[in-house]
């Protein structure tokens, strides 16, 4: 959490704060209108979501200072589903330009409590010009990725996506399996990207509940403590491929799949910690597939 | 010759015994008696709207010598309040149990109205902690569907008692055996079987009409099928689709589908393909022979990548 920009914790707050004035309003409403007239002047998401569009600039702000954004590019884009299957996994696969040099990439989900999901620094060289993972979403939310260049350019792009509730979503289907299996890792190596020799494609997925601890614990009515990895660093043959810092906005079972440069001769190493202080580390042998 | 005042009289008394008479037959036919002492509603298969009420599952009961047992208790307050009608119409012998056959709340929002009639709450050991992890999401997607009025008006209310395997309950001379099941549908699905007229309340463990929901383990939902289907029923009563069907052939287009779903995943994901491609095209086809495909085959099939891809 170190290396979050400052701002997160006062957007945090300034986030949190949202329920509780939403529900002034509606009591203070609700003494003189009806909810028909209440439900026929409510926006409709799209509406929603564009009248808070300064969630973006404050966000901005906070994570950029007045550095410019240069938009409208091809150096950075994103692919997400317009319409989330399911909530709790959104599928997101950010393209970088290979001549821009891209050293570090922000993943930012407007709307959600923690809108930072997560920052990427990508090593020299190492290739990593496609990366996807899987994130919680929980409203309809434009979805911002920042992709800062070797020169300090920063590049946008956005993406809006209809969700809603995979924060509050409790985290696993089969509990007992996520707690059995925690800190479990699979390396999967996809081989050459097809069209590009020098490019090869890989995954990692991590067992890890990546519990968002906006789940209410029924008997106590406390908010179970959040319990997320928060830092990862994949390395391959000792020298870095990228590492990344996470929030809660991280799906379940984190999942990453990136492209790298050179064969596949070196192994894979990756390191995990979680919030709680666990280390989950380890060494993956050459698999040529 | 009739005068103005009287005419209006008379077409108030038609209309209100109208109305009488519809609200009537509106209990009588809530639940129909489909074998000798079991009465099944029949939910709509769609999705929870303020208009359906949430009465989208399929609901039941069962009458002993001395006691009902309702299976689910419907999907707002109202609907339970209208099956609790509907069933004091029919027996007035206590109803001693109210049994949830999972989390779901188109199967449980009713479940305080029962409570209130004394009934004790039943359900699978993991309910009640599965209940509450999802307690604060099942509100707030339950607002939107439901709207606030129907979905405020609903205290989530937890069973009473869990079974850990296997529970008969006596409602005089009639046993009910209660099974539950390991994660499947959901992570605490319970079934009811009613040994007299060998008939299985399956809950979402079936669906027929309505494509199958994945909340659970798709592998686990396989794995148990064929004890599932060892279960000595002449009939089935489905979470959704018709009321009863003949058992245990109803639970084939779902194992089906399941399988379906299974095999496209696999082998997208030994071929590589990116879960975002395989939610739009996994077991599309079976999907499609079901109700509401469009509503639920993406999220299945995500629900499956990310359990699969851990094989």
């Amino acid at each position: 959490m170190k290396t979050l920009p400052s701002g997160m914790g006062r957007n945090l707050a300034a986030r949190w704060g949202r329920p509780s004035q939403v529900a002034l309003v509606a009591a203070a409403l609700s003494f003189g209108v009806t909810s028909v007239s209440l439900a026929a002047s409510e926006p409709s998401p799209e509406e929603a979501a564009a009248a808070a569009d300064s969630a973006w600039t404050d966000l901005k702000f906070d994570l950029f200072g007045d550095r410019k954004l240069v938009e409208g590019t091809d150096v950075v884009s994103l692919e997400a589903p317009k319409r989330a299957a399911d909530p709790a996994i959104v599928p997101m696969t950010i393209r970088l330009d290979p001549e821009k040099d891209i050293r570090k990439v922000t993943l930012v989900i407007d709307e959600n409590p923690s809108p930072v999901a997560g920052t990427f620094t990508l090593a020299k060289g190492a290739g990593v010009t496609e990366l996807s993972t899987r994130v919680r979403v929980n409203a309809y939310t434009d979805v911002h990725v920042v992709a800062e260049a070797a020169d300090g350019t920063l590049y946008v792009t956005k993406q809006f996506v209809k969700a809603a509730g995979g924060c509050a979503a409790p985290a696993a289907k089969d509990p007992e399996v996520a707690a059995r299996e925690m800190g479990r890792m699979k390396l999967r190596d996809f081989g050459e990207v097809e069209g590009a020799a020098d490019r090869r494609e890989a995954q990692l997925q991590i067992r890890h509940p990546n519990n968002s601890g906006l789940q209410k614990d029924q008997v106590t009515l406390l908010y179970i403590p959040a319990h997320f990895i928060t830092d990862l660093d994949v390395e391959r043959g000792g020298q870095p491929v990228f590492s990344m810092t996470g929030g809660i906005s991280i799906s379940e079972d984190p999942n990453f799949r990136f492209t790298y440069e050179g064969d596949s001769a070196e192994p894979f190493h990756v390191k995990a910690v979680d919030t709680e202080g666990k280390v989950f580390e380890e060494t993956f042998p050459v698999t040529a597939s | 010759m009739i005068n103005a005042w009287t005419a209006v009289v008379l077409a108030f008394v038609l209309w209100y015994d109208a109305a009488i008479a519809l609200a009537a037959d509106r209990v009588a036919s809530f639940y129909s008696e489909v074998v000798p002492g079991v009465f099944v509603h029949e939910g709509e298969v769609a999705e929870t709207s303020a208009a359906n009420r949430g009465d989208i599952a399929n609901i039941g009961f069962v009458v002993g010598d001395d006691a009902v047992a309702v299976i689910d208790t419907g999907g707002s307050v109202t609907e339970a309040q209208e099956a609790l009608a509907a069933i004091r119409a029919i027996t007035d012998k206590p109803i001693a149990y109210a049994i949830n056959t999972h989390m779901h709340p188109d199967h449980l929002f009713g479940n305080q109205v029962f409570k209130a009639a004394g009934a004790r709450i039943i359900g699978h050991e993991r309910l009640a902690p599965a209940l509450a992890a999802r307690a604060e999401s099942y509100r707030a997607s339950m607002r939107e569907q439901l709207g606030p009025e129907l979905a405020d008006a609903v205290t989530i209310t937890p069973p009473d008692e869990g079974v850990s395997a296997e529970r008969t309950l006596d409602l005089g001379n009639r046993p009910l055996v209660l099974k539950a099941w390991d994660t499947a549908h959901t992570d605490n699905d319970l079934t009811v079987f009613d040994e007299r007229t060998r008939t299985l309340f399956a809950g979402d463990l079936v669906f027929m009409k309505h494509l199958p929901v994945l909340d659970g383990s798709l592998l686990g939902w396989l794995r148990q099928t064929p004890m599932l289907e060892a279960i000595p029923a002449e009939r089935v009563v489905p979470g959704h689709g018709p009321a009863t069907a003949p058992w245990p052939d109803a639970i084939e287009p779902q194992t089906a589908y399941l399988e379906a779903l299974a095999r496209d995943v696999r082998v997208a994901i030994a071929s590589g393909q990116r879960l975002s491609e395989t939610a739009e095209t996994a077991a599309k086809a079976e999907a499609e022979a079901f109700e509401l495909s469009e509503d639920y085959r993406r999220r299945n099939a995500t629900a499956a990548y990310a359990e699969l891809e851990w094989e």
